[in-house]
C-alpha cells in the first residue's frame, strides 16, 4: 500500500524537532441533536434517526440544543478556557453528500470556549503544558460507505451509501495551539494528550467517549524542523485517528516520513493524510491549503448564544472532580503502590477497574484480571485492553466463581476464552462447557487411587515422610482429571489416603 | 348569495356570513374553485394557480359546515378559503418553488402557518405561482410560465408573489399567503390593487418557506382589505419554537387596530428619498392625494430623511445573494427534487450536481447563486458581505432616527405601475430597481404595508401606498392603513377593484382542468 520512505525514528529525533497539533472531535451523548429533535442514538438501522431538519428538506431552519451548549460550556470550563459571552454560529459550505444542506453549522469566528490548557502527565512522571486555543460546537456530518472501487474512497466508487443518523449530532472540537518541545516524547504525548480529553469529556458525562465507535476522533498534526528554527515546517493532517495506540503510531510513523523526505532534501505536501491500522502507516488524502475557500458567514437561521457569567458559574459549580485529582484518590482507596497505580493508568484501564470494583470485586482482583490476562491478551491482539471486550461484570463475576472455589485460575482464562467466544456469562460458560472443578471427594479419590498406583515409589516416599513428593501425584492427578481439581483438595485427600500428617 | 357576490365578499364578510349560517363553506370554497377554473387556465389565463386542491378544500370545508352546524365553537376565519405561495411548503400538495428543480417534489412536512391554517380550518385552494425562488419582481422568472395582471393580460403581477395577488385581484381567493424578502407582497399588491403586508422580520414563523435570504424572508398575509389582513396576520403570526429568530411577542391587536379608525394626531413622516425623481407621475399624484385625505384626517404629514437609503438597493443585491447563494446549495439532487444526469462523461457525483443544478435553475437564480458565491469567496467577503452589512446597520439607524420623529413612514410601494410581460426581462438592473422603496424594510426587519392609492393617470393602472412602522408595531400598519382605505373608497365610491375590467372566461380555451 504505502512505499513511502521513512527514517529510524531515532534518526528522525537527531535531526528534526517535532511540533504537533490536535483536533479532537467529541461527540456529545445528548438525547437529540444539535438543531433537530431527532434521537442521538448510535447503531440504530440507517436513516431512521432524522428528520426534515436532519435531511436539510427545502424550509427547514434549525434551533439550537441547550444541553450541548451547556456541554460544551462544561467541556471549555475542564479545559480551563474562557467561555464567550455571546457567540455565534457560521456557515462552512462545500458540496459533499455527506452533508445534507451542503454546508455544516459551525463556529468560526468566536468559538464558545477559547484561551484554555491542560497539564499532561507521561507515563514517567513528566508533565506538558498544552495549550488550547478554542473549543467550538458545531455538528456532524452522515457517515458515507463507498462500494467498490479500489481507494474506499467516493471517487472510482461504484456507489456510495449514506446513513444520516449521525448528521447533526451533536460535536465539539477542540483544538490546540502548536505544541513544541516534546521531541522524543512526541508520540507518547500524542497518546497522553488524546487520552487526557477522552478521560475529562467521560468524567464530565457529556460524551459516551468510545474512541471505536467514533465518539472520540482526533485528526494529528505533524511538522518537523530543523532544531534551532523557529518558522515551523509544512505540516501534515492525519484523518480520523481512532485509538489511543493509534495516535501514538501515527505521529511517529509522520514523524519518520516527514524526516525522510526533508532528509532527502525534498518538501512536505501540506495534505491530508489517512491512517491505516493494518499497515501501520498513512497514505496521502486530499490537498489541504490555507486557502481552503469554505465561504464562511454568519447563520441567519440562528440568534447568538448568550452565555451569562450567571449560568456559567451555575455550570462551574457542577463540574465534577478533576481526573488527575480523582487518579489521587483512587490510588489511596485501592492501596496500589505508585509503579502499580501508573501502570494500571498507562494500560488506560482505570476507569474499568474502578466498575470492577465498584460492582463488587476486591481492588486487587481488579487489577490481577485487568493488568494480567486481559492485558496479556489485549497485548496478543494488538488492541487496547479496553476494546478486547471484556465487561467489569464478568470480571466480577470470574472472580466470585474462583473464591467461591467454583473454578480455578487455570479453568477462569478457559472461561474467559468461552466468553470471548460469545458463549454468554461466565456462569454460563462453566455450565456449557463443564468446567467445574471437581470436588466430588469419590471422583477425586478414584483418580488418587490411579495416580499413587501409577507411581508407588512415590507413594512410599510421602508415607517415609518426604511430604514435599507429594506434588507430582498431585500434578499426576490433575492431569487424570483434565486440571478440573482443586489443587488444595487433592493434596489434603492423598495425605489423608497414605496416612501422613500435612 | 350568488357565486358572484361570493368571490366579491372580503374575508370578513364571508367569517360573518359563514357564522350566521348564510352561506356554508363549501358553498364558499366552490365558488371560489369555479371562478379559478373560469379565469385561471388557457393561453390568456391568469395562471395565478400551479396547483388546485379541490379535493381537500372541499373535505375541510364540509368538515367545518358539519363543525358549525353541530354547535362546535369555530376560529372566526374557519371555512373561509385561502391560496398559499407555492413557496411554503404543503403536506399532501406539491411544492415547486416555482422552480422545475422541485417538479413534482412532496414536503412530507407542513409549514408552521399552514399548520395554523389547518388549525384554523382554513380550506386551502391551492398553491400561487412565483419567481423561481421567489427571485424577481415580475412573476416572469417561473419555471411554469408567467402570472397575468387582471388588470391587464400583457402586465406583469409584480412577484415574486404575483400568483397570490393576481389571485386575489381576480377573486381567485379572498385571501393568500405571500413572502417578502425585498418587496414580494408589496410590490405585487401595488401593481394589482391588493393589500399585502409584510411583517415584522420574527412576527410570523419561517419554518416551511423555502429560504431565499434568511436574514431578510418573512411571510405575510395578502388581501383586498386591511382588515383581512389582519385577521390572517393574527392566524399566521406568534412565536414559534422551530424558528430561532421568531419574536415572542403574540399576535394580537392587529384585527383592534384596523378597526379603530382614526388617525388624529399621528404624525406621518414622507421619505425625502423614497419619491420625486425616479417615480412615475400618475403614482407621485396619487402619493399627493394620499396624503391630502390624512392630512385631513387630523393626521400630521412631516417629511423626514433617511439618506442612506440610497445604499440599500446595492447592500441588498449582496446580502440577498451571499445567502440565497448558500439556502440554494441543498438543491443538488441528490436527496430529493429533479436529478439530471450529466449527457455524457463519467457520472461522479460532482458532475450529477452540476448538470442536476445545470438543469433545474433559470437564469435569475444562477445569477444570484453566482453573484453571492462572489461575495462570500476569501479576499472578497469583507468588501462585499462585510460593507453591506454595515449599509445595513446605517439603514437600521436611518429608521430609528426617523421613527424618533413620526409614527409611521410613508412613501409609494413602487416607483412604477405594472409593466408589460417581457419589458424588463433582459434588464436586470432596471427590473431590480422596481423595489428600490420596499428593500429598506427588510433590511431593518421593520414591517411594511400596501394598499391600494388608485390608479395612474397615464395609464389607469393600480398604484400602491406603502406605510412602514418601527419593529413590533405592525398595529399602526393597520390602524392607518384602515383609515386612508376607508377614505379613498369613498372617494371612489366602492373598492378599487370595481373599476378592474371584467375578466373574460378562459374556461373554454384551457385544455386542462388543475
Amino acid at each position: 500500500m504505502s512505499t513511502d520512505a521513512t527514517l529510524s525514528f531515532e534518526e528522525a529525533m537527531e535531526k528534526f524537532d517535532p511540533v504537533l497539533g490536535f483536533e479532537v472531535h467529541v461527540e456529545l451523548n445528548t438525547a437529540t441533536k444539535m438543531f433537530s429533535s431527532a434521537p442521538n442514538v448510535f447503531g440504530d438501522e440507517p436513516n431512521t434517526n432524522v428528520n426534515e431538519v436532519d435531511l436539510g428538506l427545502p424550509g427547514v431552519l434549525p434551533v439550537v440544543n441547550k444541553k450541548a451548549v451547556e456541554s460544551s460550556i462544561l467541556i471549555g470550563l475542564a479545559l480551563n478556557c474562557k467561555i464567550a459571552e455571546s457567540c455565534t454560529f457560521a456557515r462552512k459550505q462545500y458540496f459533499y453528500p455527506d452533508t445534507p444542506k451542503n454546508f455544516q453549522t459551525s463556529q468560526y469566528e468566536d468559538p464558545i470556549a477559547y484561551d484554555g490548557w491542560l497539564d499532561i502527565e507521561l507515563e514517567d512522571g513528566t508533565v506538558f503544558h498544552v495549550e488550547i486555543e478554542r473549543a467550538h460546537m458545531e455538528e456532524d456530518a452522515g457517515k458515507l460507505t463507498h462500494k467498490g472501487g479500489a481507494t474506499g474512497r467516493i471517487q472510482g466508487a461504484d456507489f456510495s451509501l449514506v446513513d444520516y443518523n449521525r448528521a447533526g449530532v451533536p460535536l465539539v472540537e477542540i483544538v490546540t495551539k502548536p505544541i513544541q518541545g516534546a521531541g522524543s516524547r512526541a508520540p507518547e504525548l500524542a497518546k497522553a494528550y488524546v487520552a487526557a480529553v477522552r478521560e475529562i469529556v467521560k468524567n464530565l458525562g457529556v460524551s459516551d467517549a468510545k474512541m471505536e465507535r467514533g465518539n472520540v476522533r482526533c485528526d494529528a498534526n505533524v511538522s518537523l524542523r530543523p532544531y534551532g528554527r523557529e518558522k515551523f515546517g509544512t505540516r501534515t493532517e492525519t484523518k480520523n485517528v481512532n485509538s489511543l495506540r493509534a495516535v501514538e503510531h501515527a505521529v511517529r510513523y509522520e514523524i519518520q516520513r516527514h524526516a525522510a523526505v526533508l532528509d532527502g532534501g525534498g518538501t512536505i505536501t501540506q495534505e491530508t493524510r489517512h491512517w491505516h491500522e493494518d499497515t501501520k502507516s498513512t497514505t496521502s488524502g486530499r490537498p489541504k491549503s490555507d486557502a481552503d475557500d469554505y465561504r464562511y458567514f454568519p447563520e441567519p437561521d440562528l440568534v447568538p448564544i448568550v452565555a451569562t457569567r450567571e449560568w456559567v458559574e451555575e455550570l462551574r459549580a457542577t463540574l465534577p472532580e478533576p481526573p488527575a485529582e480523582r487518579r489521587k484518590r483512587l490510588q489511596g482507596d485501592w492501596g496500589y503502590s505508585d509503579l502499580e497505580f501508573r501502570d494500571v493508568v498507562n494500560a488506560g484501564v482505570m476507569d474499568e477497574i474502578e466498575e470492577t470494583v465498584a460492582a463488587g470485586a476486591s481492588a486487587a482482583a481488579a487489577r490481577k484480571w485487568w493488568m494480567g490476562e486481559i492485558a496479556r491478551r489485549a497485548k496478543l491482539a494488538d488492541v487496547d485492553p479496553v476494546a478486547l471486550g471484556v465487561t467489569p461484570a464478568v470480571v466480577v463475576e470470574l472472580d466470585a466463581l474462583i473464591t467461591s472455589g467454583k473454578i480455578n485460575d487455570k479453568l477462569a482464562r478457559e472461561v474467559l476464552d468461552g466468553v470471548l467466544a460469545g458463549e454468554g456469562t461466565p456462569g454460563e460458560v462453566v455450565e456449557k462447557r463443564g468446567l467445574a472443578v471437581v470436588s466430588d471427594d469419590g471422583a477425586l479419590q478414584a483418580a488418587i487411587d490411579t495416580a499413587l498406583a501409577a507411581q508407588p515409589d512415590l507413594a512410599d516416599k510421602i508415607r517415609g515422610g518426604k511430604i514435599q513428593a507429594v506434588g507430582a501425584i498431585v500434578g499426576g492427578v490433575m492431569k487424570l482429571t483434565k486440571g478440573q481439581a482443586d489443587a488444595g483438595r487433592v493434596r489434603e485427600l492423598i495425605l489423608a489416603t497414605l496416612g501422613v500428617e500435612g | 348569495m350568488s357565486a358572484y357576490e361570493l368571490i366579491r365578499s372580503s374575508a370578513a364578510d364571508l367569517a360573518a356570513k359563514l357564522a350566521a349560517k348564510e352561506v356554508s363553506s363549501v358553498e364558499v370554497v366552490q365558488a371560489h374553485l369555479d371562478r379559478i377554473a373560469d379565469v385561471d387556465g388557457g393561453e390568456r389565463g391568469i395562471n395565478a394557480f400551479l396547483h388546485v386542491n379541490t379535493d381537500e378544500a372541499l373535505a375541510v370545508a364540509a368538515d367545518v359546515d358539519a363543525r358549525r352546524a353541530a354547535g362546535e365553537q369555530l376560529h372566526e376565519l374557519a371555512g373561509v378559503p385561502i391560496a398559499v405561495k407555492d413557496l411554503i411548503v404543503t403536506k399532501g400538495q406539491p411544492t415547486t418553488a416555482g422552480s422545475k428543480i422541485l417538479e413534482g417534489w412532496m414536503s412530507p412536512y407542513d409549514a408552521t402557518v399552514v399548520k395554523k391554517l389547518r388549525a384554523a380550518r382554513m380550506p386551502m385552494l391551492g398553491k400561487t405561482n412565483l419567481d423561481e425562488f421567489a427571485m424577481g419582481s415580475s412573476t416572469e422568472h417561473s419555471a411554469y410560465g408567467p402570472t397575468r395582471n387582471p388588470w391587464d393580460l400583457d402586465r406583469i403581477p409584480g412577484g415574486s408573489g404575483g400568483g397570490s395577488a393576481a389571485a386575489v385581484a381576480a377573486f381567485e381567493a379572498p385571501l393568500a399567503l405571500g413572502t417578502d424578502t425585498g418587496g414580494s407582497i408589496r410590490q405585487p399588491g401595488a401593481v394589482t390593487g391588493t393589500v399585502g403586508v409584510k411583517p415584522t422580520y420574527g412576527a410570523v414563523s419561517r419554518y416551511g418557506a423555502i429560504a431565499m435570504a434568511s436574514s431578510l424572508d418573512q411571510i405575510g398575509p395578502v388581501s383586498r382589505t386591511v382588515l383581512d389582513s389582519a385577521l390572517l396576520q393574527e392566524v399566521i403570526g406568534g412565536h414559534d419554537p422551530f424558528d430561532s429568530t421568531s419574536l415572542t411577542d403574540p399576535s394580537t391587536g392587529l384585527v383592534a387596530a384596523a378597526r379603530l379608525g382614526n388617525v388624529k394626531g399621528m404624525k406621518i413622516g414622507i421619505i425625502k428619498e423614497l419619491h420625486g425623481e425616479g417615480y412615475q407621475t400618475g403614482v407621485e399624484n396619487r402619493f399627493n392625494e394620499s396624503l391630502e385625505l390624512l392630512r385631513s384626517a387630523g393626521a400630521e404629514i412631516v417629511e423626514v430623511s433617511c439618506p442612506n437609503f440610497g445604499y440599500a438597493l446595492g447592500a441588498y443585491y449582496l446580502i440577498m445573494p451571499s445567502e440565497a447563494s448558500s439556502n440554494l446549495a441543498k438543491f443538488d439532487g441528490v436527496r430529493f427534487g429533479a436529478r439530471t444526469l450529466p449527457k455524457d462523461g463519467p457520472l461522479t457525483i460532482e458532475r450529477v450536481m452540476g448538470a442536476t443544478r445545470a438543469a433545474g435553475f433559470g437564469d435569475e437564480v444562477k445569477r444570484r447563486i453566482i453573484l453571492g458565491t462572489y461575495a462570500l469567496s476569501a479576499g472578497y467577503y469583507d468588501a462585499y458581505y462585510g460593507s453591506a452589512q454595515k449599509v445595513r446597520t446605517l439603514i437600521q439607524r436611518d429608521f430609528a432616527a426617523a421613527f424618533a420623529q413620526v409614527d409611521v413612514l410613508i412613501s409609494p410601494t413602487s416607483p412604477v405601475t405594472a409593466f408589460k410581460l417581457g419589458e424588463k426581462l433582459n434588464d436586470p438592473l432596471s427590473m431590480y430597481l422596481n423595489d428600490v422603496a420596499t428593500i429598506p424594510a427588510n433590511m431593518a426587519g421593520v414591517p411594511g404595508l400596501t394598499l391600494p392609492g388608485g390608479l395612474a393617470d397615464e395609464d389607469g393602472l393600480p398604484v400602491g401606498i406603502q406605510l412602514l412602522a418601527p419593529a413590533r408595531e405592525d398595529a399602526r400598519l393597520y390602524r392607518v392603513g384602515a383609515v386612508l382605505e376607508s377614505l379613498l373608497e369613498s372617494q371612489w365610491g366602492g373598492p378599487i377593484l370595481d373599476k378592474a375590467p371584467t375578466l373574460a372566461s378562459t374556461a373554454a380555451t384551457s385544455g386542462e382542468v388543475k
